[in-house]
């Protein structure tokens, strides 16, 4: 029996506003939310921008012992997935059958923030090596583990079915998302909030990047830092961010009349086996995991309206998605809108791939294709429609987004627009 | 996005890497013997710490399995977990080559990261500066790094994936792996969970979880439905399995199938203060309908085994409430390991497929006198032999994770 996932609800938290709207309003504007970094001081760094959120946990509803026990990466996700249910009409308390309920949390790097805040802590600033476990906060445990995060995110929405961390590095947000609709698809679940969080802007994140020069030099200029595409790029901008959506059978969304942005009608991840954090420039496995996404939907290549790109603003990653790109599409790859967020909000590991599914929702409802901030000179070898600088209006009945992460994943989900009526 | 049948999935080779033994075969002779992984901490005094006890894997040499390049970029779990990659192939006597690079994927279960690798560079950087921080670091310490090394070693480009769920994780790998192998994404999957983190630091974090016992014997440490249960101590390693789909699996001329997965279920806790029941009976009922049995078909429950107190009675409970009380013969094989995290659960598999094959349950290490209202048909101190064609293996993870998976002996 075929099951159609729909999303009745979405919640995006993004560098540079403070809810879904201001983030879509923001992105289709063009603009960079890309700062010097404030979380720290990035001086000695040699990447000093980042994406950051002015988050307000109070005003987003936490009491003072939640603010204590919820890293960031945990106060972001909780945000978005209780903001996410109530759009959706399932917050606790409504008819919903908890245990038809699940929740699957994308994160990479697990509360990096409060874990090195506790090791500078209990390690005296990396003095000793046996560290005083005298000095330890009562939530080390939490941060110690990443189901934690799930495990919050389920109590906020009352879910007591399948719950799960989807940890694959920066493919995590596609991937959890596509655990969930697979999991609707098995009747595991009617419902599942889905989505992802990361919260790395964090010393120890920040310089690992920096060990391999991934991330952007041009500090003098942050907001024009992360250039995907263009022949002066030069890596990208660590940030921060969360997004999750209410996922649930089209049946179940018809039973209880849900408003639909869209619909999931493919997915696949695949590993490249390459290296840990080097790309191909042949993509070819990223040109399989768009076909098996592709005939999952039913569709053909050529029936494709956008490509949301990973562009994270390598130079790598570009030339190796450009042609994964040409490989999966053909030539139709040069007749569609191809655009990164990224140049906007940065790359927040395992969150963005939730972000970016999230914005090929806003897309579709709003037949508008965000751009391509800060592309100004083309790479000559990145040779398709990148959308540049400004948001174009077009009616989008399937798109494509991809992601692409160290560990060798590759991801991508076809998303369309939803055709059977209310709910 | 449409479902395909359910298909036959077998598993066809075992990697392990335990505190009771590299490779399954040491691993399940010494547990057979209700041997002692459980010893106090080697690698560092863990006189400060309110706990020293844990069940570590001793004398295993990195550079006697693995090639010299992979040792710089490659934290303790990440070696082992390749370690028992590479077993599980040679086991199953699996050429990815000749199956077919894209058909072969990976998908493991990690909670807690390349943690020691972590320390040392939290260290330069804290100590030295960002400059000091090794090239490494940024995919060393996360926690798909082992689907990630297990995919590039062996050149298995089909899916990847990884999922956590804390102690519960590692049978939630399992549970993705046959999905996929039933959604027709690959014909063979790499899957299980290793785990390593005991560095000073990784160790305190393991102390935080506020049930880890203070014991100082052994022998009195870990007694899971014990009356004087009082906590776990914390293990190191895991499994890796090779799972195959059935038809591709008879097509090659491999080795004879150790058993079948047949059935995957997780549930979740309801959160504190709601008055609903916990989620472990459900996870049960559900894994039992999805491998299309009745509970009197279940041989053996290889139980989660939690050791505290409050947590074993709600086991207890669930399986009273599905099998009856005694209604079905108990296993804990953790005793004679600790609690390894997202390696736990596949290291359960492992335990429950070997039981299948031999038609013997391993004992049930160090337990005294059973708490009563348990009701538990505990094996303890001595294997039991019998009969044995379907077990039920159970994981529970802190915060309310709750996994269950049936295992049943391969079609004949």
């Amino acid at each position: 029996m075929s099951r159609h996932i729909v999303i009745t609800g979405l919640s995006v938290l993004a560098p540079g506003s403070t809810d879904t709207e201001g983030f879509w309003k923001m992105i289709t504007a063009g603009r960079s939310a890309i700062r010097r970094t404030t979380a720290f001081d990035p001086t000695a760094f040699r990447s000093q921008a980042a994406g950051e959120i002015d988050l307000d946990p109070l005003a987003c509803g936490f009491g003072h012992r939640e603010i204590r026990r919820l890293d960031r990466a945990g106060l972001l996700a909780v945000t978005c997935a209780r903001r996410a249910a109530a759009e959706a009409g399932i917050a606790a308390g409504t008819e919903l059958d908890p245990t038809r309920l699940g929740v699957s949390v994308g994160n990479a790097v697990g509360s990096a923030t409060s874990i090195e805040n506790e090791y500078v802590v209990l390690s005296d600033e990396g003095r000793e090596w046996l560290v005083d476990q005298s000095y330890q906060s009562p939530h080390l445990f939490d941060y110690f583990v990443p189901g934690s995060l799930a495990r919050e995110t389920a109590w906020a929405v009352g879910a007591e079915g399948p719950v799960s961390v989807v940890s694959a590095g920066c493919t995590s947000g596609i991937d959890a998302l596509g655990h969930a609709c697979q999991l609707i698809q098995e009747g595991r679940a009617e419902v599942m909030v889905a989505g992802a969080t990361d919260a790395p802007v964090t010393p120890i994140a920040v310089a690992c990047f920096d060990a391999i020069k991934a991330t952007t030099r041009r500090n003098d200029d942050p907001e024009h830092a992360t250039r995907p595409f263009d022949r002066t790029r030069d890596g990208f901008a660590i940030a921060e961010g969360a997004a999750m959506l209410v996922l649930e059978d089209s049946e179940h969304a018809r039973r209880r009349g849900a408003e639909i942005y869209g619909t999931i009608t493919g997915y696949a991840a695949q590993s490249n086996a390459y290296h840990m954090t080097g790309l191909a420039r042949d993509g070819n496995e990223m040109t399989r995991a768009i076909g098996l996404a592709l005939d999952e939907a039913r569709a053909d290549p050529t029936s494709v309206d956008y490509v949301n790109a990973h562009g994270s603003g390598t130079k790598q990653n570009d030339l190796h998605e450009t042609e994964a790109f040409k490989k999966a599409l053909g030539d139709h790859a040069y007749d569609i809108p191809v655009s990164s967020i990224k140049s906007m909000i940065g790359h927040s590991l395992g969150a963005i791939g939730a972000i970016e599914v999230a914005t090929c929702a806003l897309a579709i409802r709003d037949s508008v294709v965000p751009p391509t901030a800060n592309l100004h000179e083309p790479d000559p070898e990145c040779d398709l429609d990148y959308v540049p600088l400004e948001a174009r209006e077009r009616a989008l009945d399937r798109v494509l987004t991809v992601g692409s992460g160290f560990g060798g994943f590759q991801s991508a989900m076809v998303l369309e627009k939803w055709r059977g009526g209310r709910g | 996005m449409s479902r395909s049948a359910s298909t036959d999935v077998l598993i066809t080779g075992l990697g392990v890497t335990a505190p009771t033994g590299l490779g399954p075969k040491e691993y399940w002779n010494t547990t057979l013997a209700g041997g002692q992984g459980i010893a106090p901490l080697q690698e560092f005094d863990p006189e400060p710490y309110t706990a020293r006890l844990a069940g570590q894997i001793t004398g295993f040499d990195a550079a006697a399995h693995l090639p010299g390049r992979l040792l710089p970029q490659t934290d303790r779990v990440t070696r082992l977990a390749l370690v028992a990659a590479e077993q599980a192939l040679e086991d199953a006597q699996a050429d990815i080559g000749e199956l077919g690079t894209y058909e072969c994927g990976v998908v493991t279960s990690n909670a807690t990261g390349g943690f020691e690798f972590s320390h040392r560079e939290m260290r330069k950087l804290w100590s030295q500066g960002p400059q000091h921080v090794s090239v490494y670091q940024c995919f060393a310490w996360f926690y798909a790094v082992n689907t990630g090394q297990i995919s590039i070693r062996h050149k298995m480009r089909g899916p990847g994936g990884v999922v956590v769920a804390e102690q519960a994780g590692g049978l939630d790998a399992i549970g993705l792996a046959r999905r996929t192998i039933n959604r027709g994404r690959g014909r063979l999957m790499l899957t299980g969970g290793v785990e390593s983190s005991f560095d000073p630091w990784g160790w305190v974090s393991h102390l935080a979880s506020g049930a880890v016992s203070t014991a100082t014997d052994p022998a009195g440490a870990y007694l899971p439905f014990d009356r004087r249960a009082e906590g776990y101590v914390p293990g190191e390693g895991g499994a890796v399995l090779v799972m195959e789909e059935a038809d591709a699996a008879r097509a090659r001329s491999g080795r004879a199938p150790y058993g079948r997965i047949t059935g995957h279920a997780s549930t979740f806790d309801p959160a504190p203060g709601v008055p609903r029941p916990p989620g472990l009976q459900r996870a049960i009922e559900l894994a039992l309908a999805d491998a299309g049995l009745q509970p009197d078909a279940v041989d053996l429950v290889v139980a989660d085994a939690a050791g505290v107190p409050e947590l074993d009675a709600q086991e207890a409970a669930a399986l009273r409430a599905v099998f009856g009380p005694f209604g079905v013969p108990v296993c804990a094989p953790k005793t004679m390991v600790g609690r390894l995290m997202a390696g736990g659960g596949p290291l359960d598999v492992v335990c429950a497929l070997l039981a299948l094959r031999d038609g013997v349950i391993p004992p049930a290490v160090n337990i005294g006198e059973l708490a009563e209202d348990h009701r538990v048909d505990l094996v303890r101190d001595e294997p039991r032999f019998g009969p044995l064609s379907t077990a039920l293996v159970l994981a529970r993870g802190a915060g309310g994770f709750n996994s269950a998976v049936v295992v049943e002996r391969p079609l004949s």
